[in-house]
C-alpha cells in the first residue's frame, strides 16, 4: 500500500508523543481500540480553567495511519475548546491525510479517541 | 550494500542472473512453439523443454516423464488437489490437509467442499508441524487424498513429508504436496518420500515467474482430471503453449539449485541465526513463531510484542519484509497461519518474516538487525501497550472495546 | 532460416525484450507485498494493464492476466458454465481452437448442451445454423474472430447482434486477430475475449481474458485473490510487462501494419499462383487476416511439403502447431467440406511483424520448386492408381 506523503511525514515525525499523569483532574484520557484488532490509541489532553486545550499527548499501538491519525488530531486540538474539539470528524483526518478506504478506521478511533480524553476529563469535574 | 534490502525471499526470489542469461536467446533468436513439429525453430524448442524437463525431475528423484508444466504452484495445487478429487470420486469424497496451508490449498479444498467432497482441515502444534497420530486418526476408508505442505510460506516448519508419504502409501492414499517453498531449498526426493503428486514454482528458487509444475506419479501411475482443456500438450494434464524461455530458466535454476544447494542452505543458515541471535539478544518480549530446528535455512518469523507489524515495516523501509503472506496483506486480518499456532491475535499482528535467500549478504543482515532493533525501541516508545506492561498492567484483565 | 509460422508462434519484438529483463533481477517484488519492492512490481503490473487496455479500449480493471491464450478461453467458458451451475446450452462454433472444443466436451460431460455450428465452404460459420441451434436455455456463444489455420475472418457483429438480443453471454477467441487486425471488445461486440501475447511479439506464458465487467464470472484457479478474485496465482511480471510493452507496439502501428501484411500475403499468393497454377487457396473469396494464407495442391501431402520447405531453410506448417506433434487431417477443412486429398495437402503460411519482402521474395520460387519435385515423385504412383 503506497502511503500519502502527509502520512509518512506524521510516521516519520509525530508531534506529541508523550504521556501525562491520568490521576491529574485537568487531564483527560481516551484509550480506544484493542490490541487483537491491530491498533489500540492513547490521547491525552491537559485542559485550562478557560475551557481550552493547553497540550495534547499520544500514544498508539498500530498501523502508519493510526499513529498519523493520532498525531494529527493532537496538533489539531491544542488551543481549541472542548467543543470545538469535539467538532472534528472521522471524515476530517481521512481527508487531510488521504487515507484509502482500508484505513478509514484509523481515523475513526482518532475521533473516538477525543471524544473519550474529553468525556473522561468532564467526569473529573 | 544495495538499497532496498530485499529480505522477502519466501514471497518470490529474484530470477538468478546465470539463469537469467540462460532465457533470453529463447524470447528472439529460439522463439519456436515446442509444439510445431514441421520445423527445426519447433524441434529446438522442443528440445530445451525436455533438457528442463529432466532438470526439474533431477531436481526432486523424478522420471522427466512424470512432470507436467503448469503456469506456477497455484495451477499445479489445483491441478492436482481437482485432479484427483474429480477422478477418484467413485473411490471416496475424503480429503485431508492442515489448517496453515496455502490458500491455493484451502480455497481448492473449500470449493470442492461445495461440490459434495469432506475436507478435515487438521491443527498443528505450537510449533508449525503436524502431530501424526492426529493425521493419521483423520484418515477413513474414504480419503482419498492427503494434501500437505513441505514447507510453510510464513513460518518456514517442515512438515514430516517422508513420515506422511509413508503413512499413505500403507494405505494406498494419494499423496500431494505443495512444495513451492521447499523445492530447491531442501533435499526432496519424491520415490524416498513416497509422494504422488508434488507442486512446484519457479520463481520460488531463483527462476521465472509464471512457471511451475506438477510432478505425477508414473508407477504405479496416477490418474486425475485436466483443469486446463485444449491442445493436449503435457500428456492431457495440462493445455497450453509451453512457454520455451520460462521452462529453460525453470530447468536452470533447477539445476543450479541441485548444485549449489548444500553450500547455500549452509551459509543462508549461519546468516539467519545471526540475525535471529542479533535481535533476540538485543530486544526483550520477541517471539520466534514456529519450530527453530524444522525450519526452512532462511526463514524468520518474529513477533515484536506490542510493536503492530505494520508500522514495523514503515520505520524499515530500506528493507523489504513481510507482515503475514504477502497473499493476503492488503486484508486487516492477522495471519491464519499464526492464529494456527496458537499465536493469538495481538501478537499475530506484530510479527515480521524476514526470508534471507541466496543474495542476502552479512553486511544486510547487520543492518537489518541495527535497523530493526532501534525501530522496535522507538515505536514501543510510541505504545500505549508498552507503557502499561512497563507499568505492569496485565494486558488480559482490560476489557478493550471492540471495534 | 526464414520463419513464417507466425500463427504458431512469432518472436519476441527486440524492444520488448530490455523492457522485461529488469523485472527477472531488479524489480522483484511480488506484486502483492506491500513493501517498496511489491510496489515497484505493482507499477509495472499496472502500466501494463494500462497498455492493453488501451489497446482494446477498456478499463483496467476489465482485464484479468492468464498464462495464455488456452486458459483464458477455458477460463471464459468455465467461468460462465459454472456461473450456470452446468445448466443449459451453449454454442460455439466446428473450427474452434482446440482450447475451446476441448473445454465444450468437458462441460458436456458435466451437463452442459453443446451445439457446434458449421462452416460453409470458405470456412465462415453459418450464421443460419447458429439461428436454429439458439434455444431459450442458450447462455453461451462462442466464436472465433479469425481462424488460426484459414485466417478467415468470422461474421462476429452480426453473432454479437443476435447475442445481444437474446441476452446471450458472447466470447470471442481473438488470440489470432490481436495484432493483426485493430480488435476491441465494442468493436468485436462480444463480453468477453481471449488474448495471447506470443501470437504478437509479446513473451509466452502469458495472455488474457478481457471482460464486460456487468459479467459474473467464476474463478477456474483459486487460491490468492490476484485479478479481482478472478484469476489466482502470483502474476508473471515480466511476462505481463512484455505483454503490455507488446501491445503499445502493436497499438501504435495497427492500420500501417494491416496494408504491410497483406501487401506481402497478396504478393504471395500472386507469385505463387502464378508459379503453380493448381495452387489452392483457401477461403481467399471472403474476409481473411491479412498475414495468413492456407494453400494446398491436390494430391500432395501437406506435412512431405513441410519436412522439405524445413530442409530448404523455410519454417511453414501443416495445419495448426496445438497438440503435441500428433499429425491428422485439420479438422477446419473437414468442415470446410474439403476431403481427405485436398484437405491433406494443406500448408499454412504466415506472416508477422518480424517478416520481410524479401522472405517472400526468396520463398514463393523456392515453394513451387518443391512442390513440383513432390509431385514428378509421387506421379507414377498416381497414375498406378
Amino acid at each position: 500500500m503506497a502511503y500519502n506523503d502527509k502520512v509518512l511525514d506524521h510516521y516519520e515525525n509525530p508531534r506529541n508523543v508523550g504521556s501525562m499523569d491520568k490521576a491529574d483532574s485537568h487531564v483527560g484520557t481516551g484509550m480506544v481500540g484493542a490490541p487483537a484488532c491491530g491498533d489500540v490509541m492513547k490521547l491525552q489532553i491537559r485542559v485550562e480553567d478557560d475551557g481550552t486545550i493547553s497540550d495534547a499527548k499520544f500514544k498508539t499501538f498500530g498501523c502508519g495511519s493510526a499513529i498519523a491519525s493520532s498525531s494529527l488530531v493532537t496538533e489539531w486540538i491544542k488551543g481549541k475548546s472542548l467543543d470545538e474539539a469535539l467538532s472534528i470528524k472521522n471524515s476530517d483526518i481521512a481527508e487531510e491525510l488521504a487515507l484509502p478506504p482500508v484505513k478509514i478506521h484509523c481515523s475513526v478511533l482518532a475521533e473516538d479517541a477525543i471524544k473519550q480524553a474529553i468525556s473522561d476529563y468532564q467526569k473529573k469535574q | 550494500m544495495k538499497r532496498p534490502i530485499y529480505m522477502d525471499n519466501q514471497a518470490t526470489t529474484p530470477v538468478d542472473p546465470r539463469v537469467l542469461e540462460e532465457m533470453i536467446p529463447w524470447f528472439t533468436e529460439k522463439f519456436g512453439n515446442p509444439a510445431s513439429s514441421s520445423h527445426a525453430f519447433g524441434w529446438e524448442a522442443d528440445a530445451a523443454v525436455k533438457k528442463a524437463r529432466k532438470q526439474v525431475a533431477d531436481l526432486i528423484g523424478a522420471d522427466a516423464k512424470e512432470i507436467v508444466f503448469t503456469s506456477g504452484a497455484t495451477e499445479s495445487n489445483n491441478i492436482a488437489i481437482q485432479g484427483i478429487a474429480q477422478f477418484h470420486k467413485d473411490r471416496g469424497n475424503h480429503i485431508v490437509t492442515l489448517v496453515s496451508e496455502h490458500k491455493a490449498v484451502l480455497d481448492t479444498c473449500r470449493h470442492l467442499e461445495s461440490e459434495g467432497f469432506e475436507v478435515t482441515y487438521l491443527p498443528v502444534q505450537p510449533n508449525g508441524l503436524v502431530d501424526l497420530e492426529v493425521l493419521t486418526a483423520a484418515l477413513t476408508d474414504q480419503t482419498i487424498l492427503v494434501t500437505v505442505m513441505a514447507a510453510n510460506n510464513e513460518i518456514g516448519v517442515l512438515q514430516p513429508i517422508a513420515e506422511i508419504g509413508a503413512i499413505c502409501k500403507e494405505r494406498s492414499i494419494y499423496f500431494h504436496t505443495d512444495a513451492a517453498q521447499a523445492v530447491g531449498k531442501i533435499p526432496m526426493d519424491v520415490n524416498a518420500m513416497n509422494i504422488d503428486l508434488l507442486s512446484l514454482s519457479g520463481h520460488k528458487f531463483y527462476g521465472p515467474k509464471g512457471v511451475g509444475a506438477l510432478y505425477v506419479r508414473r508407477r504405479p501411475r496416477v490418474r486425475l482430471k485436466a483443469v486446463m482443456h485444449g491442445g493436449g500438450h503435457e500428456r492431457g494434464m495440462r493445455s497450453g503453449t509451453l512457454a520455451t524461455p520460462l521452462l529453460v530458466g525453470l530447468g536452470f535454476a533447477a539445476q543450479l539449485a541441485m548444485e549449489e544447494m548444500e553450500e547455500e542452505n549452509k551459509r543462508v543458515y549461519a546468516l539467519r541465526e545471526n540475525m535471529r541471535q542479533g535481535i533476540m539478544k538485543q530486544l526483550t518480549h520477541v517471539e520466534l513463531n514456529g519450530d527453530l530446528e524444522k525450519r526452512l535455512a532462511g526463514n524468520l518469523n518474529i513477533s515484536f510484542n506490542y510493536v503492530e507489524g505494520e508500522s514495523l515495516m514503515m520505520a524499515i523501509k530500506d528493507v523489504a519484509v513481510s507482515s503475514g503472506s504477502a497473499c493476503t496483506s492488503a486484508s486487516l486480518e492477522p495471519s491464519y497461519v499464526l492464529r494456527a499456532l496458537g499465536v493469538n491475535e495481538e501478537m499475530a499482528h506484530t510479527s515480521i518474516r524476514f526470508g534471507l535467500g541466496r543474495f542476502s549478504t552479512q553486511e544486510e543482515v547487520d543492518f537489518v538487525v541495527k535497523t530493526v532493533v532501534k525501530a522496535v525501541n522507538n515505536l514501543r516508545e510510541m505504545s500505549p501497550l508498552w507503557e502499561m506492561a512497563q507499568e505492569g498492567v496485565n494486558m488480559d484483565d482490560i476489557e478493550w472495546a471492540a471495534h | 532460416m526464414i520463419y513464417l509460422d507466425h500463427n504458431a508462434t512469432s518472436p519476441v519484438r527486440g524492444e520488448v525484450v530490455p523492457l522485461i529483463t529488469p523485472y527477472f533481477t531488479e524489480f522483484i517484488g511480488n506484486p502483492s507485498s506491500v513493501h517498496g519492492s511489491g510496489r515497484a512490481a505493482r507499477k509495472g503490473l499496472d502500466e501494463a494493464r494500462r497498455k492493453l487496455a488501451q489497446l482494446v479500449d477498456v478499463h483496467e480493471s476489465q482485464i484479468i492476466f492468464t498464462s495464455g491464450g488456452t486458459e483464458a478461453n477455458n477460463l471464459a467458458l468455465m467461468g460462465v458454465a459454472l456461473q450456470a451451475n452446468f445448466n443449459g446450452h451453449l454454442i460455439t462454433s466446428a473450427i474452434e481452437h482446440p482450447s475451446i472444443l476441448a473445454m465444450c466436451d468437458l462441460l458436456e460431460q458435466r451437463g452442459v448442451a453443446v451445439t457446434r455450428i458449421g462452416v460453409d465452404s470458405q470456412g465462415v460459420v453459418d450464421l443460419n445454423a447458429l439461428e436454429e441451434a439458439m434455444t431459450p436455455e442458450t447462455f453461451l456463444v462462442s466464436v472465433m474472430h479469425a481462424n488460426n489455420e484459414t485466417g478467415v475472418i468470422q461474421p462476429i457483429q452480426q453473432i454479437a447482434q443476435r447475442c445481444r438480443q437474446a441476452q446471450v453471454i458472447f466470447h470471442s477467441d481473438t488470440v489470432q486477430s490481436v495484432g493483426k487486425l485493430p480488435v476491441t471488445l465494442e468493436g468485436v461486440g462480444a463480453d468477453m475475449i481471449s488474448l495471447s501475447a506470443h501470437k504478437f511479439g509479446g513473451p509466452k506464458g502469458v495472455g488474457a481474458l478481457v471482460i464486460n465487467n456487468r459479467l459474473a464470472l467464476s474463478s477456474m484457479l483459486l487460491g490468492g485473490g490476484q485479478e479481482r478474485n478472478r484469476r489466482a496465482g502470483t502474476e508473471n511480471l515480466p511476462g505481463i510487462v512484455g505483454f503490455g510493452a507488446a501491445c503499445q507496439l502493436v497499438g501504435s502501428n495497427q492500420r500501417k501494419e494491416y496494408e504491410r501484411l497483406l501487401g506481402l500475403r497478396n504478393q504471395l499468393e500472386a507469385d505463387l499462383s502464378n508459379l503453380l497454377p493448381e495452387l489452392i487457396v483457401f477461403g481467399n473469396e471472403t474476409e481473411r487476416l491479412p498475414n495468413t494464407t492456407l494453400v494446398g495442391v491436390a494430391g500432395l501431402d501437406g506435412e512431405t511439403l513441410v519436412m522439405n520447405m524445413d530442409l530448404a531453410g523455410f519454417a511453414i506448417s501443416a495445419g495448426s502447431a496445438c497438440g503435441s506433434g500428433r499429425t491428422q487431417a485439420s479438422p477446419v477443412l473437414a468442415a470446410m467440406g474439403y476431403d481427405g486429398a485436398v484437405g491433406q495437402s494443406a500448408v499454412r503460411i504466415s506472416l508477422g511483424w518480424s517478416s520481410q519482402r524479401e522472405d517472400i521474395n526468396r520463398f514463393a520460387p523456392v515453394f513451387a520448386r518443391t512442390v513440383k519435385r513432390l509431385q514428378q515423385m509421387s506421379a507414377p504412383l498416381t497414375m498406378a492408381v
